[in-house]
């Protein structure tokens, strides 16, 4: 390795190989990424909302009203210029309470996925590496946790954790972000379990193995990298997926308590007085779908540039 | 395959069993009881009430009673309902089964007819079309759809109904047309069917596509054959087997998932009833209800995993 190095300080790469220039893989599967007309649009619109989700309340634009601002002049208006999106039926903002709902559901949607990598790289390499014994029994666990009713386990665990006062996950946000990860994680403890052990034989893990390298360091230096094309695909496909189950939960009454909003209380709230306004519910409704399918995009356009086994059979 | 197909099926027992433990945990883990109420009961009567109901024994018990039961078939009395669980149980899955059906009809009608087009039609108009609905689709979460349809349908154009539930409530009226109102089901059906639609339209395509690059279709072209038999015979039979291996999981999916759509339209399915009993601690019905979907979920899946081994042979052996 430190030879390898030291030639390709000695000589930058630009000018001994002038004739091709060596892409990554990483480097390979961004151009081809960008080349993706849908998936480009899906990054500028979360680049967008991600910007608008950061900027605070002293900027112009998404610093108008407060969400909580009650005013009992204007309720229930449609869209116009003092209010964008209308007010709600205390009054309140819609611009200010959806750019505060899409914010809600960008942290569970995140917040989720970072837990669910965890826990999933976890018990997948765990069950790699722990030998036969563990791992049947860390995917007999990963079937049990499958073959609930992913929706209907969530308000259980929400249920259970709610009204408690627990040390860490003491926000409503955060225990929803828990509950819903506690389900999730099974697709990618079953990925990179899969993954690896389709790595196992390949020629480069044989060698580390033949070199003296320990199984941790084979699993986590070794296979672990080659894993992640898959992984970060299906953690972006995730990201709506959480972002969903929070909307759904918030929907039916199961989701972050007021005065917190999400984007699926706030359709549930605009729903109730669906016929004197639905303004209410065409905008947050709006921004649920919007966020779903950009995510969607990029993940669509992340899986063809990240696997090229798939592109084939998308033609 | 007898011998994959027996072994699989053992497995569905200590999944099922773990399954009802893991909720029987949860349930005693949430805090509060069925009778934990505003107001103040008595506590004679607290326990007489909790003595009725079986829950003055200690947990390992009461455990114990619950799993000699469900394995009998009774999954405990409804406190909320003041019936048998199984009873309250078998109503709502009856409109549950109902509106989970017609939304796959629905969805196999709509997601074969797309798909097949999209392939017939590649590169042109029509698959992008097609192509454009799967991604909407698959994408857009059913309730966000239900909104939208309802505001057009419902409150804008005044055409259809929004509140309960259109099909008879129970198997014996069926076929009685004074049970049945179309104009409640319509916007339901759709909403919940838009998902695996777009999901069979998408798997249609891309097996047609498949198929349609074999030696065989250009055989069967090379031989004289018109188009539509073509298309009919010999393309769209092959197609449809990974199709069918979807439709197993996409019902169990509109079955246990149709809850959300259940409670926004006040349809008396099993998933409201869930909803329902959360906030009132309804023990036995809220464990029933997690076992009714998990077996619904087990069996999907045992039905794909069997599938997948009378199409592929190879997958016995591993």
């Amino acid at each position: 390795m430190a030879t390898i190095t030291a030639a390709v300080e000695a000589n930058p790469p630009g000018e001994v190989l002038e004739f091709r220039r060596q892409r990554g893989l990483w480097s390979d599967a961004w151009r081809r990424l960008i080349r993706n007309r849908l998936a480009v649009v899906g990054l500028v619109v979360l680049a967008l909302v991600a910007l608008i989700a950061v900027l605070g309340s002293d900027v112009w634009i998404t610093g108008r009203y407060e969400a909580t601002e009650i005013d009992r002049t204007t309720r229930q208006a449609g869209p116009s210029w003092d209010h964008w999106f209308g007010t709600d039926q205390l009054g309140r903002d819609l611009w200010a309470r959806v750019l505060e709902g899409v914010r809600v559901s960008l942290q569970i949607g995140l917040g989720t996925q970072i837990l669910v990598l965890i826990t999933g790289v976890l018990v997948g390499a765990g069950a790699i590496l722990g030998g036969k014994l563990a791992d049947n029994l860390l995917m007999r666990l990963t079937d049990i946790t499958f073959a609930f009713p992913d929706l209907l386990f969530i308000i259980l665990i929400r249920e259970i954790l709610l009204r408690r006062d627990l040390p860490i996950v003491s926000s409503p946000k955060l225990l929803i972000i828990v509950a819903i990860a506690m389900v999730n994680w099974t697709i990618i403890a079953r990925l990179v379990r899969g993954q690896m052990l389709s790595l196992t034989e390949r020629d480069f893990v044989i060698a580390a193995r033949a070199l003296g390298a320990t199984r941790t360091r084979v699993v986590f230096q070794h296979m672990l990298p080659n894993t992640l094309g898959p992984v970060i695909v299906a953690i972006t496909f995730g990201i709506p997926h959480a972002i969903f189950a929070e909307a759904a939960l918030g929907f039916v009454g199961f989701g972050v308590p007021p005065p917190d909003v999400s984007l699926g209380t706030l359709v549930a709230s605009g729903y109730a007085f669906v016929n004197r306004n639905a303004w209410n519910v065409v905008f947050p409704a709006a921004a649920v779908a919007v966020l779903m399918l950009s995510f969607t995009f990029v993940g669509d356009g992340l899986r063809d540039a990240l696997d090229p086994r798939t592109r084939g059979s998308k033609t | 395959m007898t011998g994959y197909a027996f072994r699989r099926i053992l497995v569905v027992f200590p999944v099922l069993w773990a399954v009802a433990t893991i909720t029987f945990l949860l349930m005693h883990a949430i805090p509060g009881g069925p009778f934990t109420q505003d107001k103040d009961i008595p506590e004679a009567i607290q326990q007489n009430l909790n003595q009725r109901y079986g829950l003055d024994k200690s947990l390992p018990e009461q455990y114990g009673l619950y799993l000699w039961n469900i394995s009998h078939g009774d999954l405990g009395f409804s406190i909320q309902y003041d019936r048998d669980v199984t009873d309250v149980l078998s109503d709502s899955f009856f409109v549950t089964v109902q509106f989970g059906v017609m939304a796959i009809l629905l969805a196999l009608v709509v997601g074969l007819t797309l798909g097949t087009l999209s392939a017939l039609n590649h590169n042109g108009p029509l698959d992008y079309l097609g192509v454009a609905f799967a991604t909407l689709g698959a994408s857009v979460p059913h309730f966000i759809l239900a909104t939208f349809l309802s505001i057009i349908f419902a409150v804008n154009l005044g055409w259809l109904k929004i509140v309960g539930w259109g099909g008879p409530p129970q198997p014996e009226l069926f076929f009685d047309s004074a049970y049945w109102d179309w104009r409640k089901v319509i916007i339901p059906v759709i909403a919940l069917a838009g998902l695996p639609a777009a999901y069979i339209a998408r798997v249609t395509r891309a097996a047609m596509l498949e198929v349609l690059n074999q030696d065989y279709i250009r055989t069967a072209r090379a031989k004289g054959l018109s188009e539509t038999r073509v298309v009919f015979r010999h393309t769209v039979k092959n197609a449809l087997i990974p199709v069918l291996t979807v439709v197993g999981p996409l019902s169990a999916a509109l079955l246990t998932g149709s809850f959300i759509l259940e409670s926004m339209f006040l349809i008396p399915g099993v998933g409201r009833l869930f909803i329902d009993s959360i906030g009132r601690r309804d023990y036995s019905l809220i464990m029933g209800v997690t076992l009714l979907y998990t077996v619904i979920i087990i069996m999907a899946n045992l039905v794909v995993d069997l599938m997948y081994a009378v199409v592929d042979p190879r997958i016995r052996y591993r």
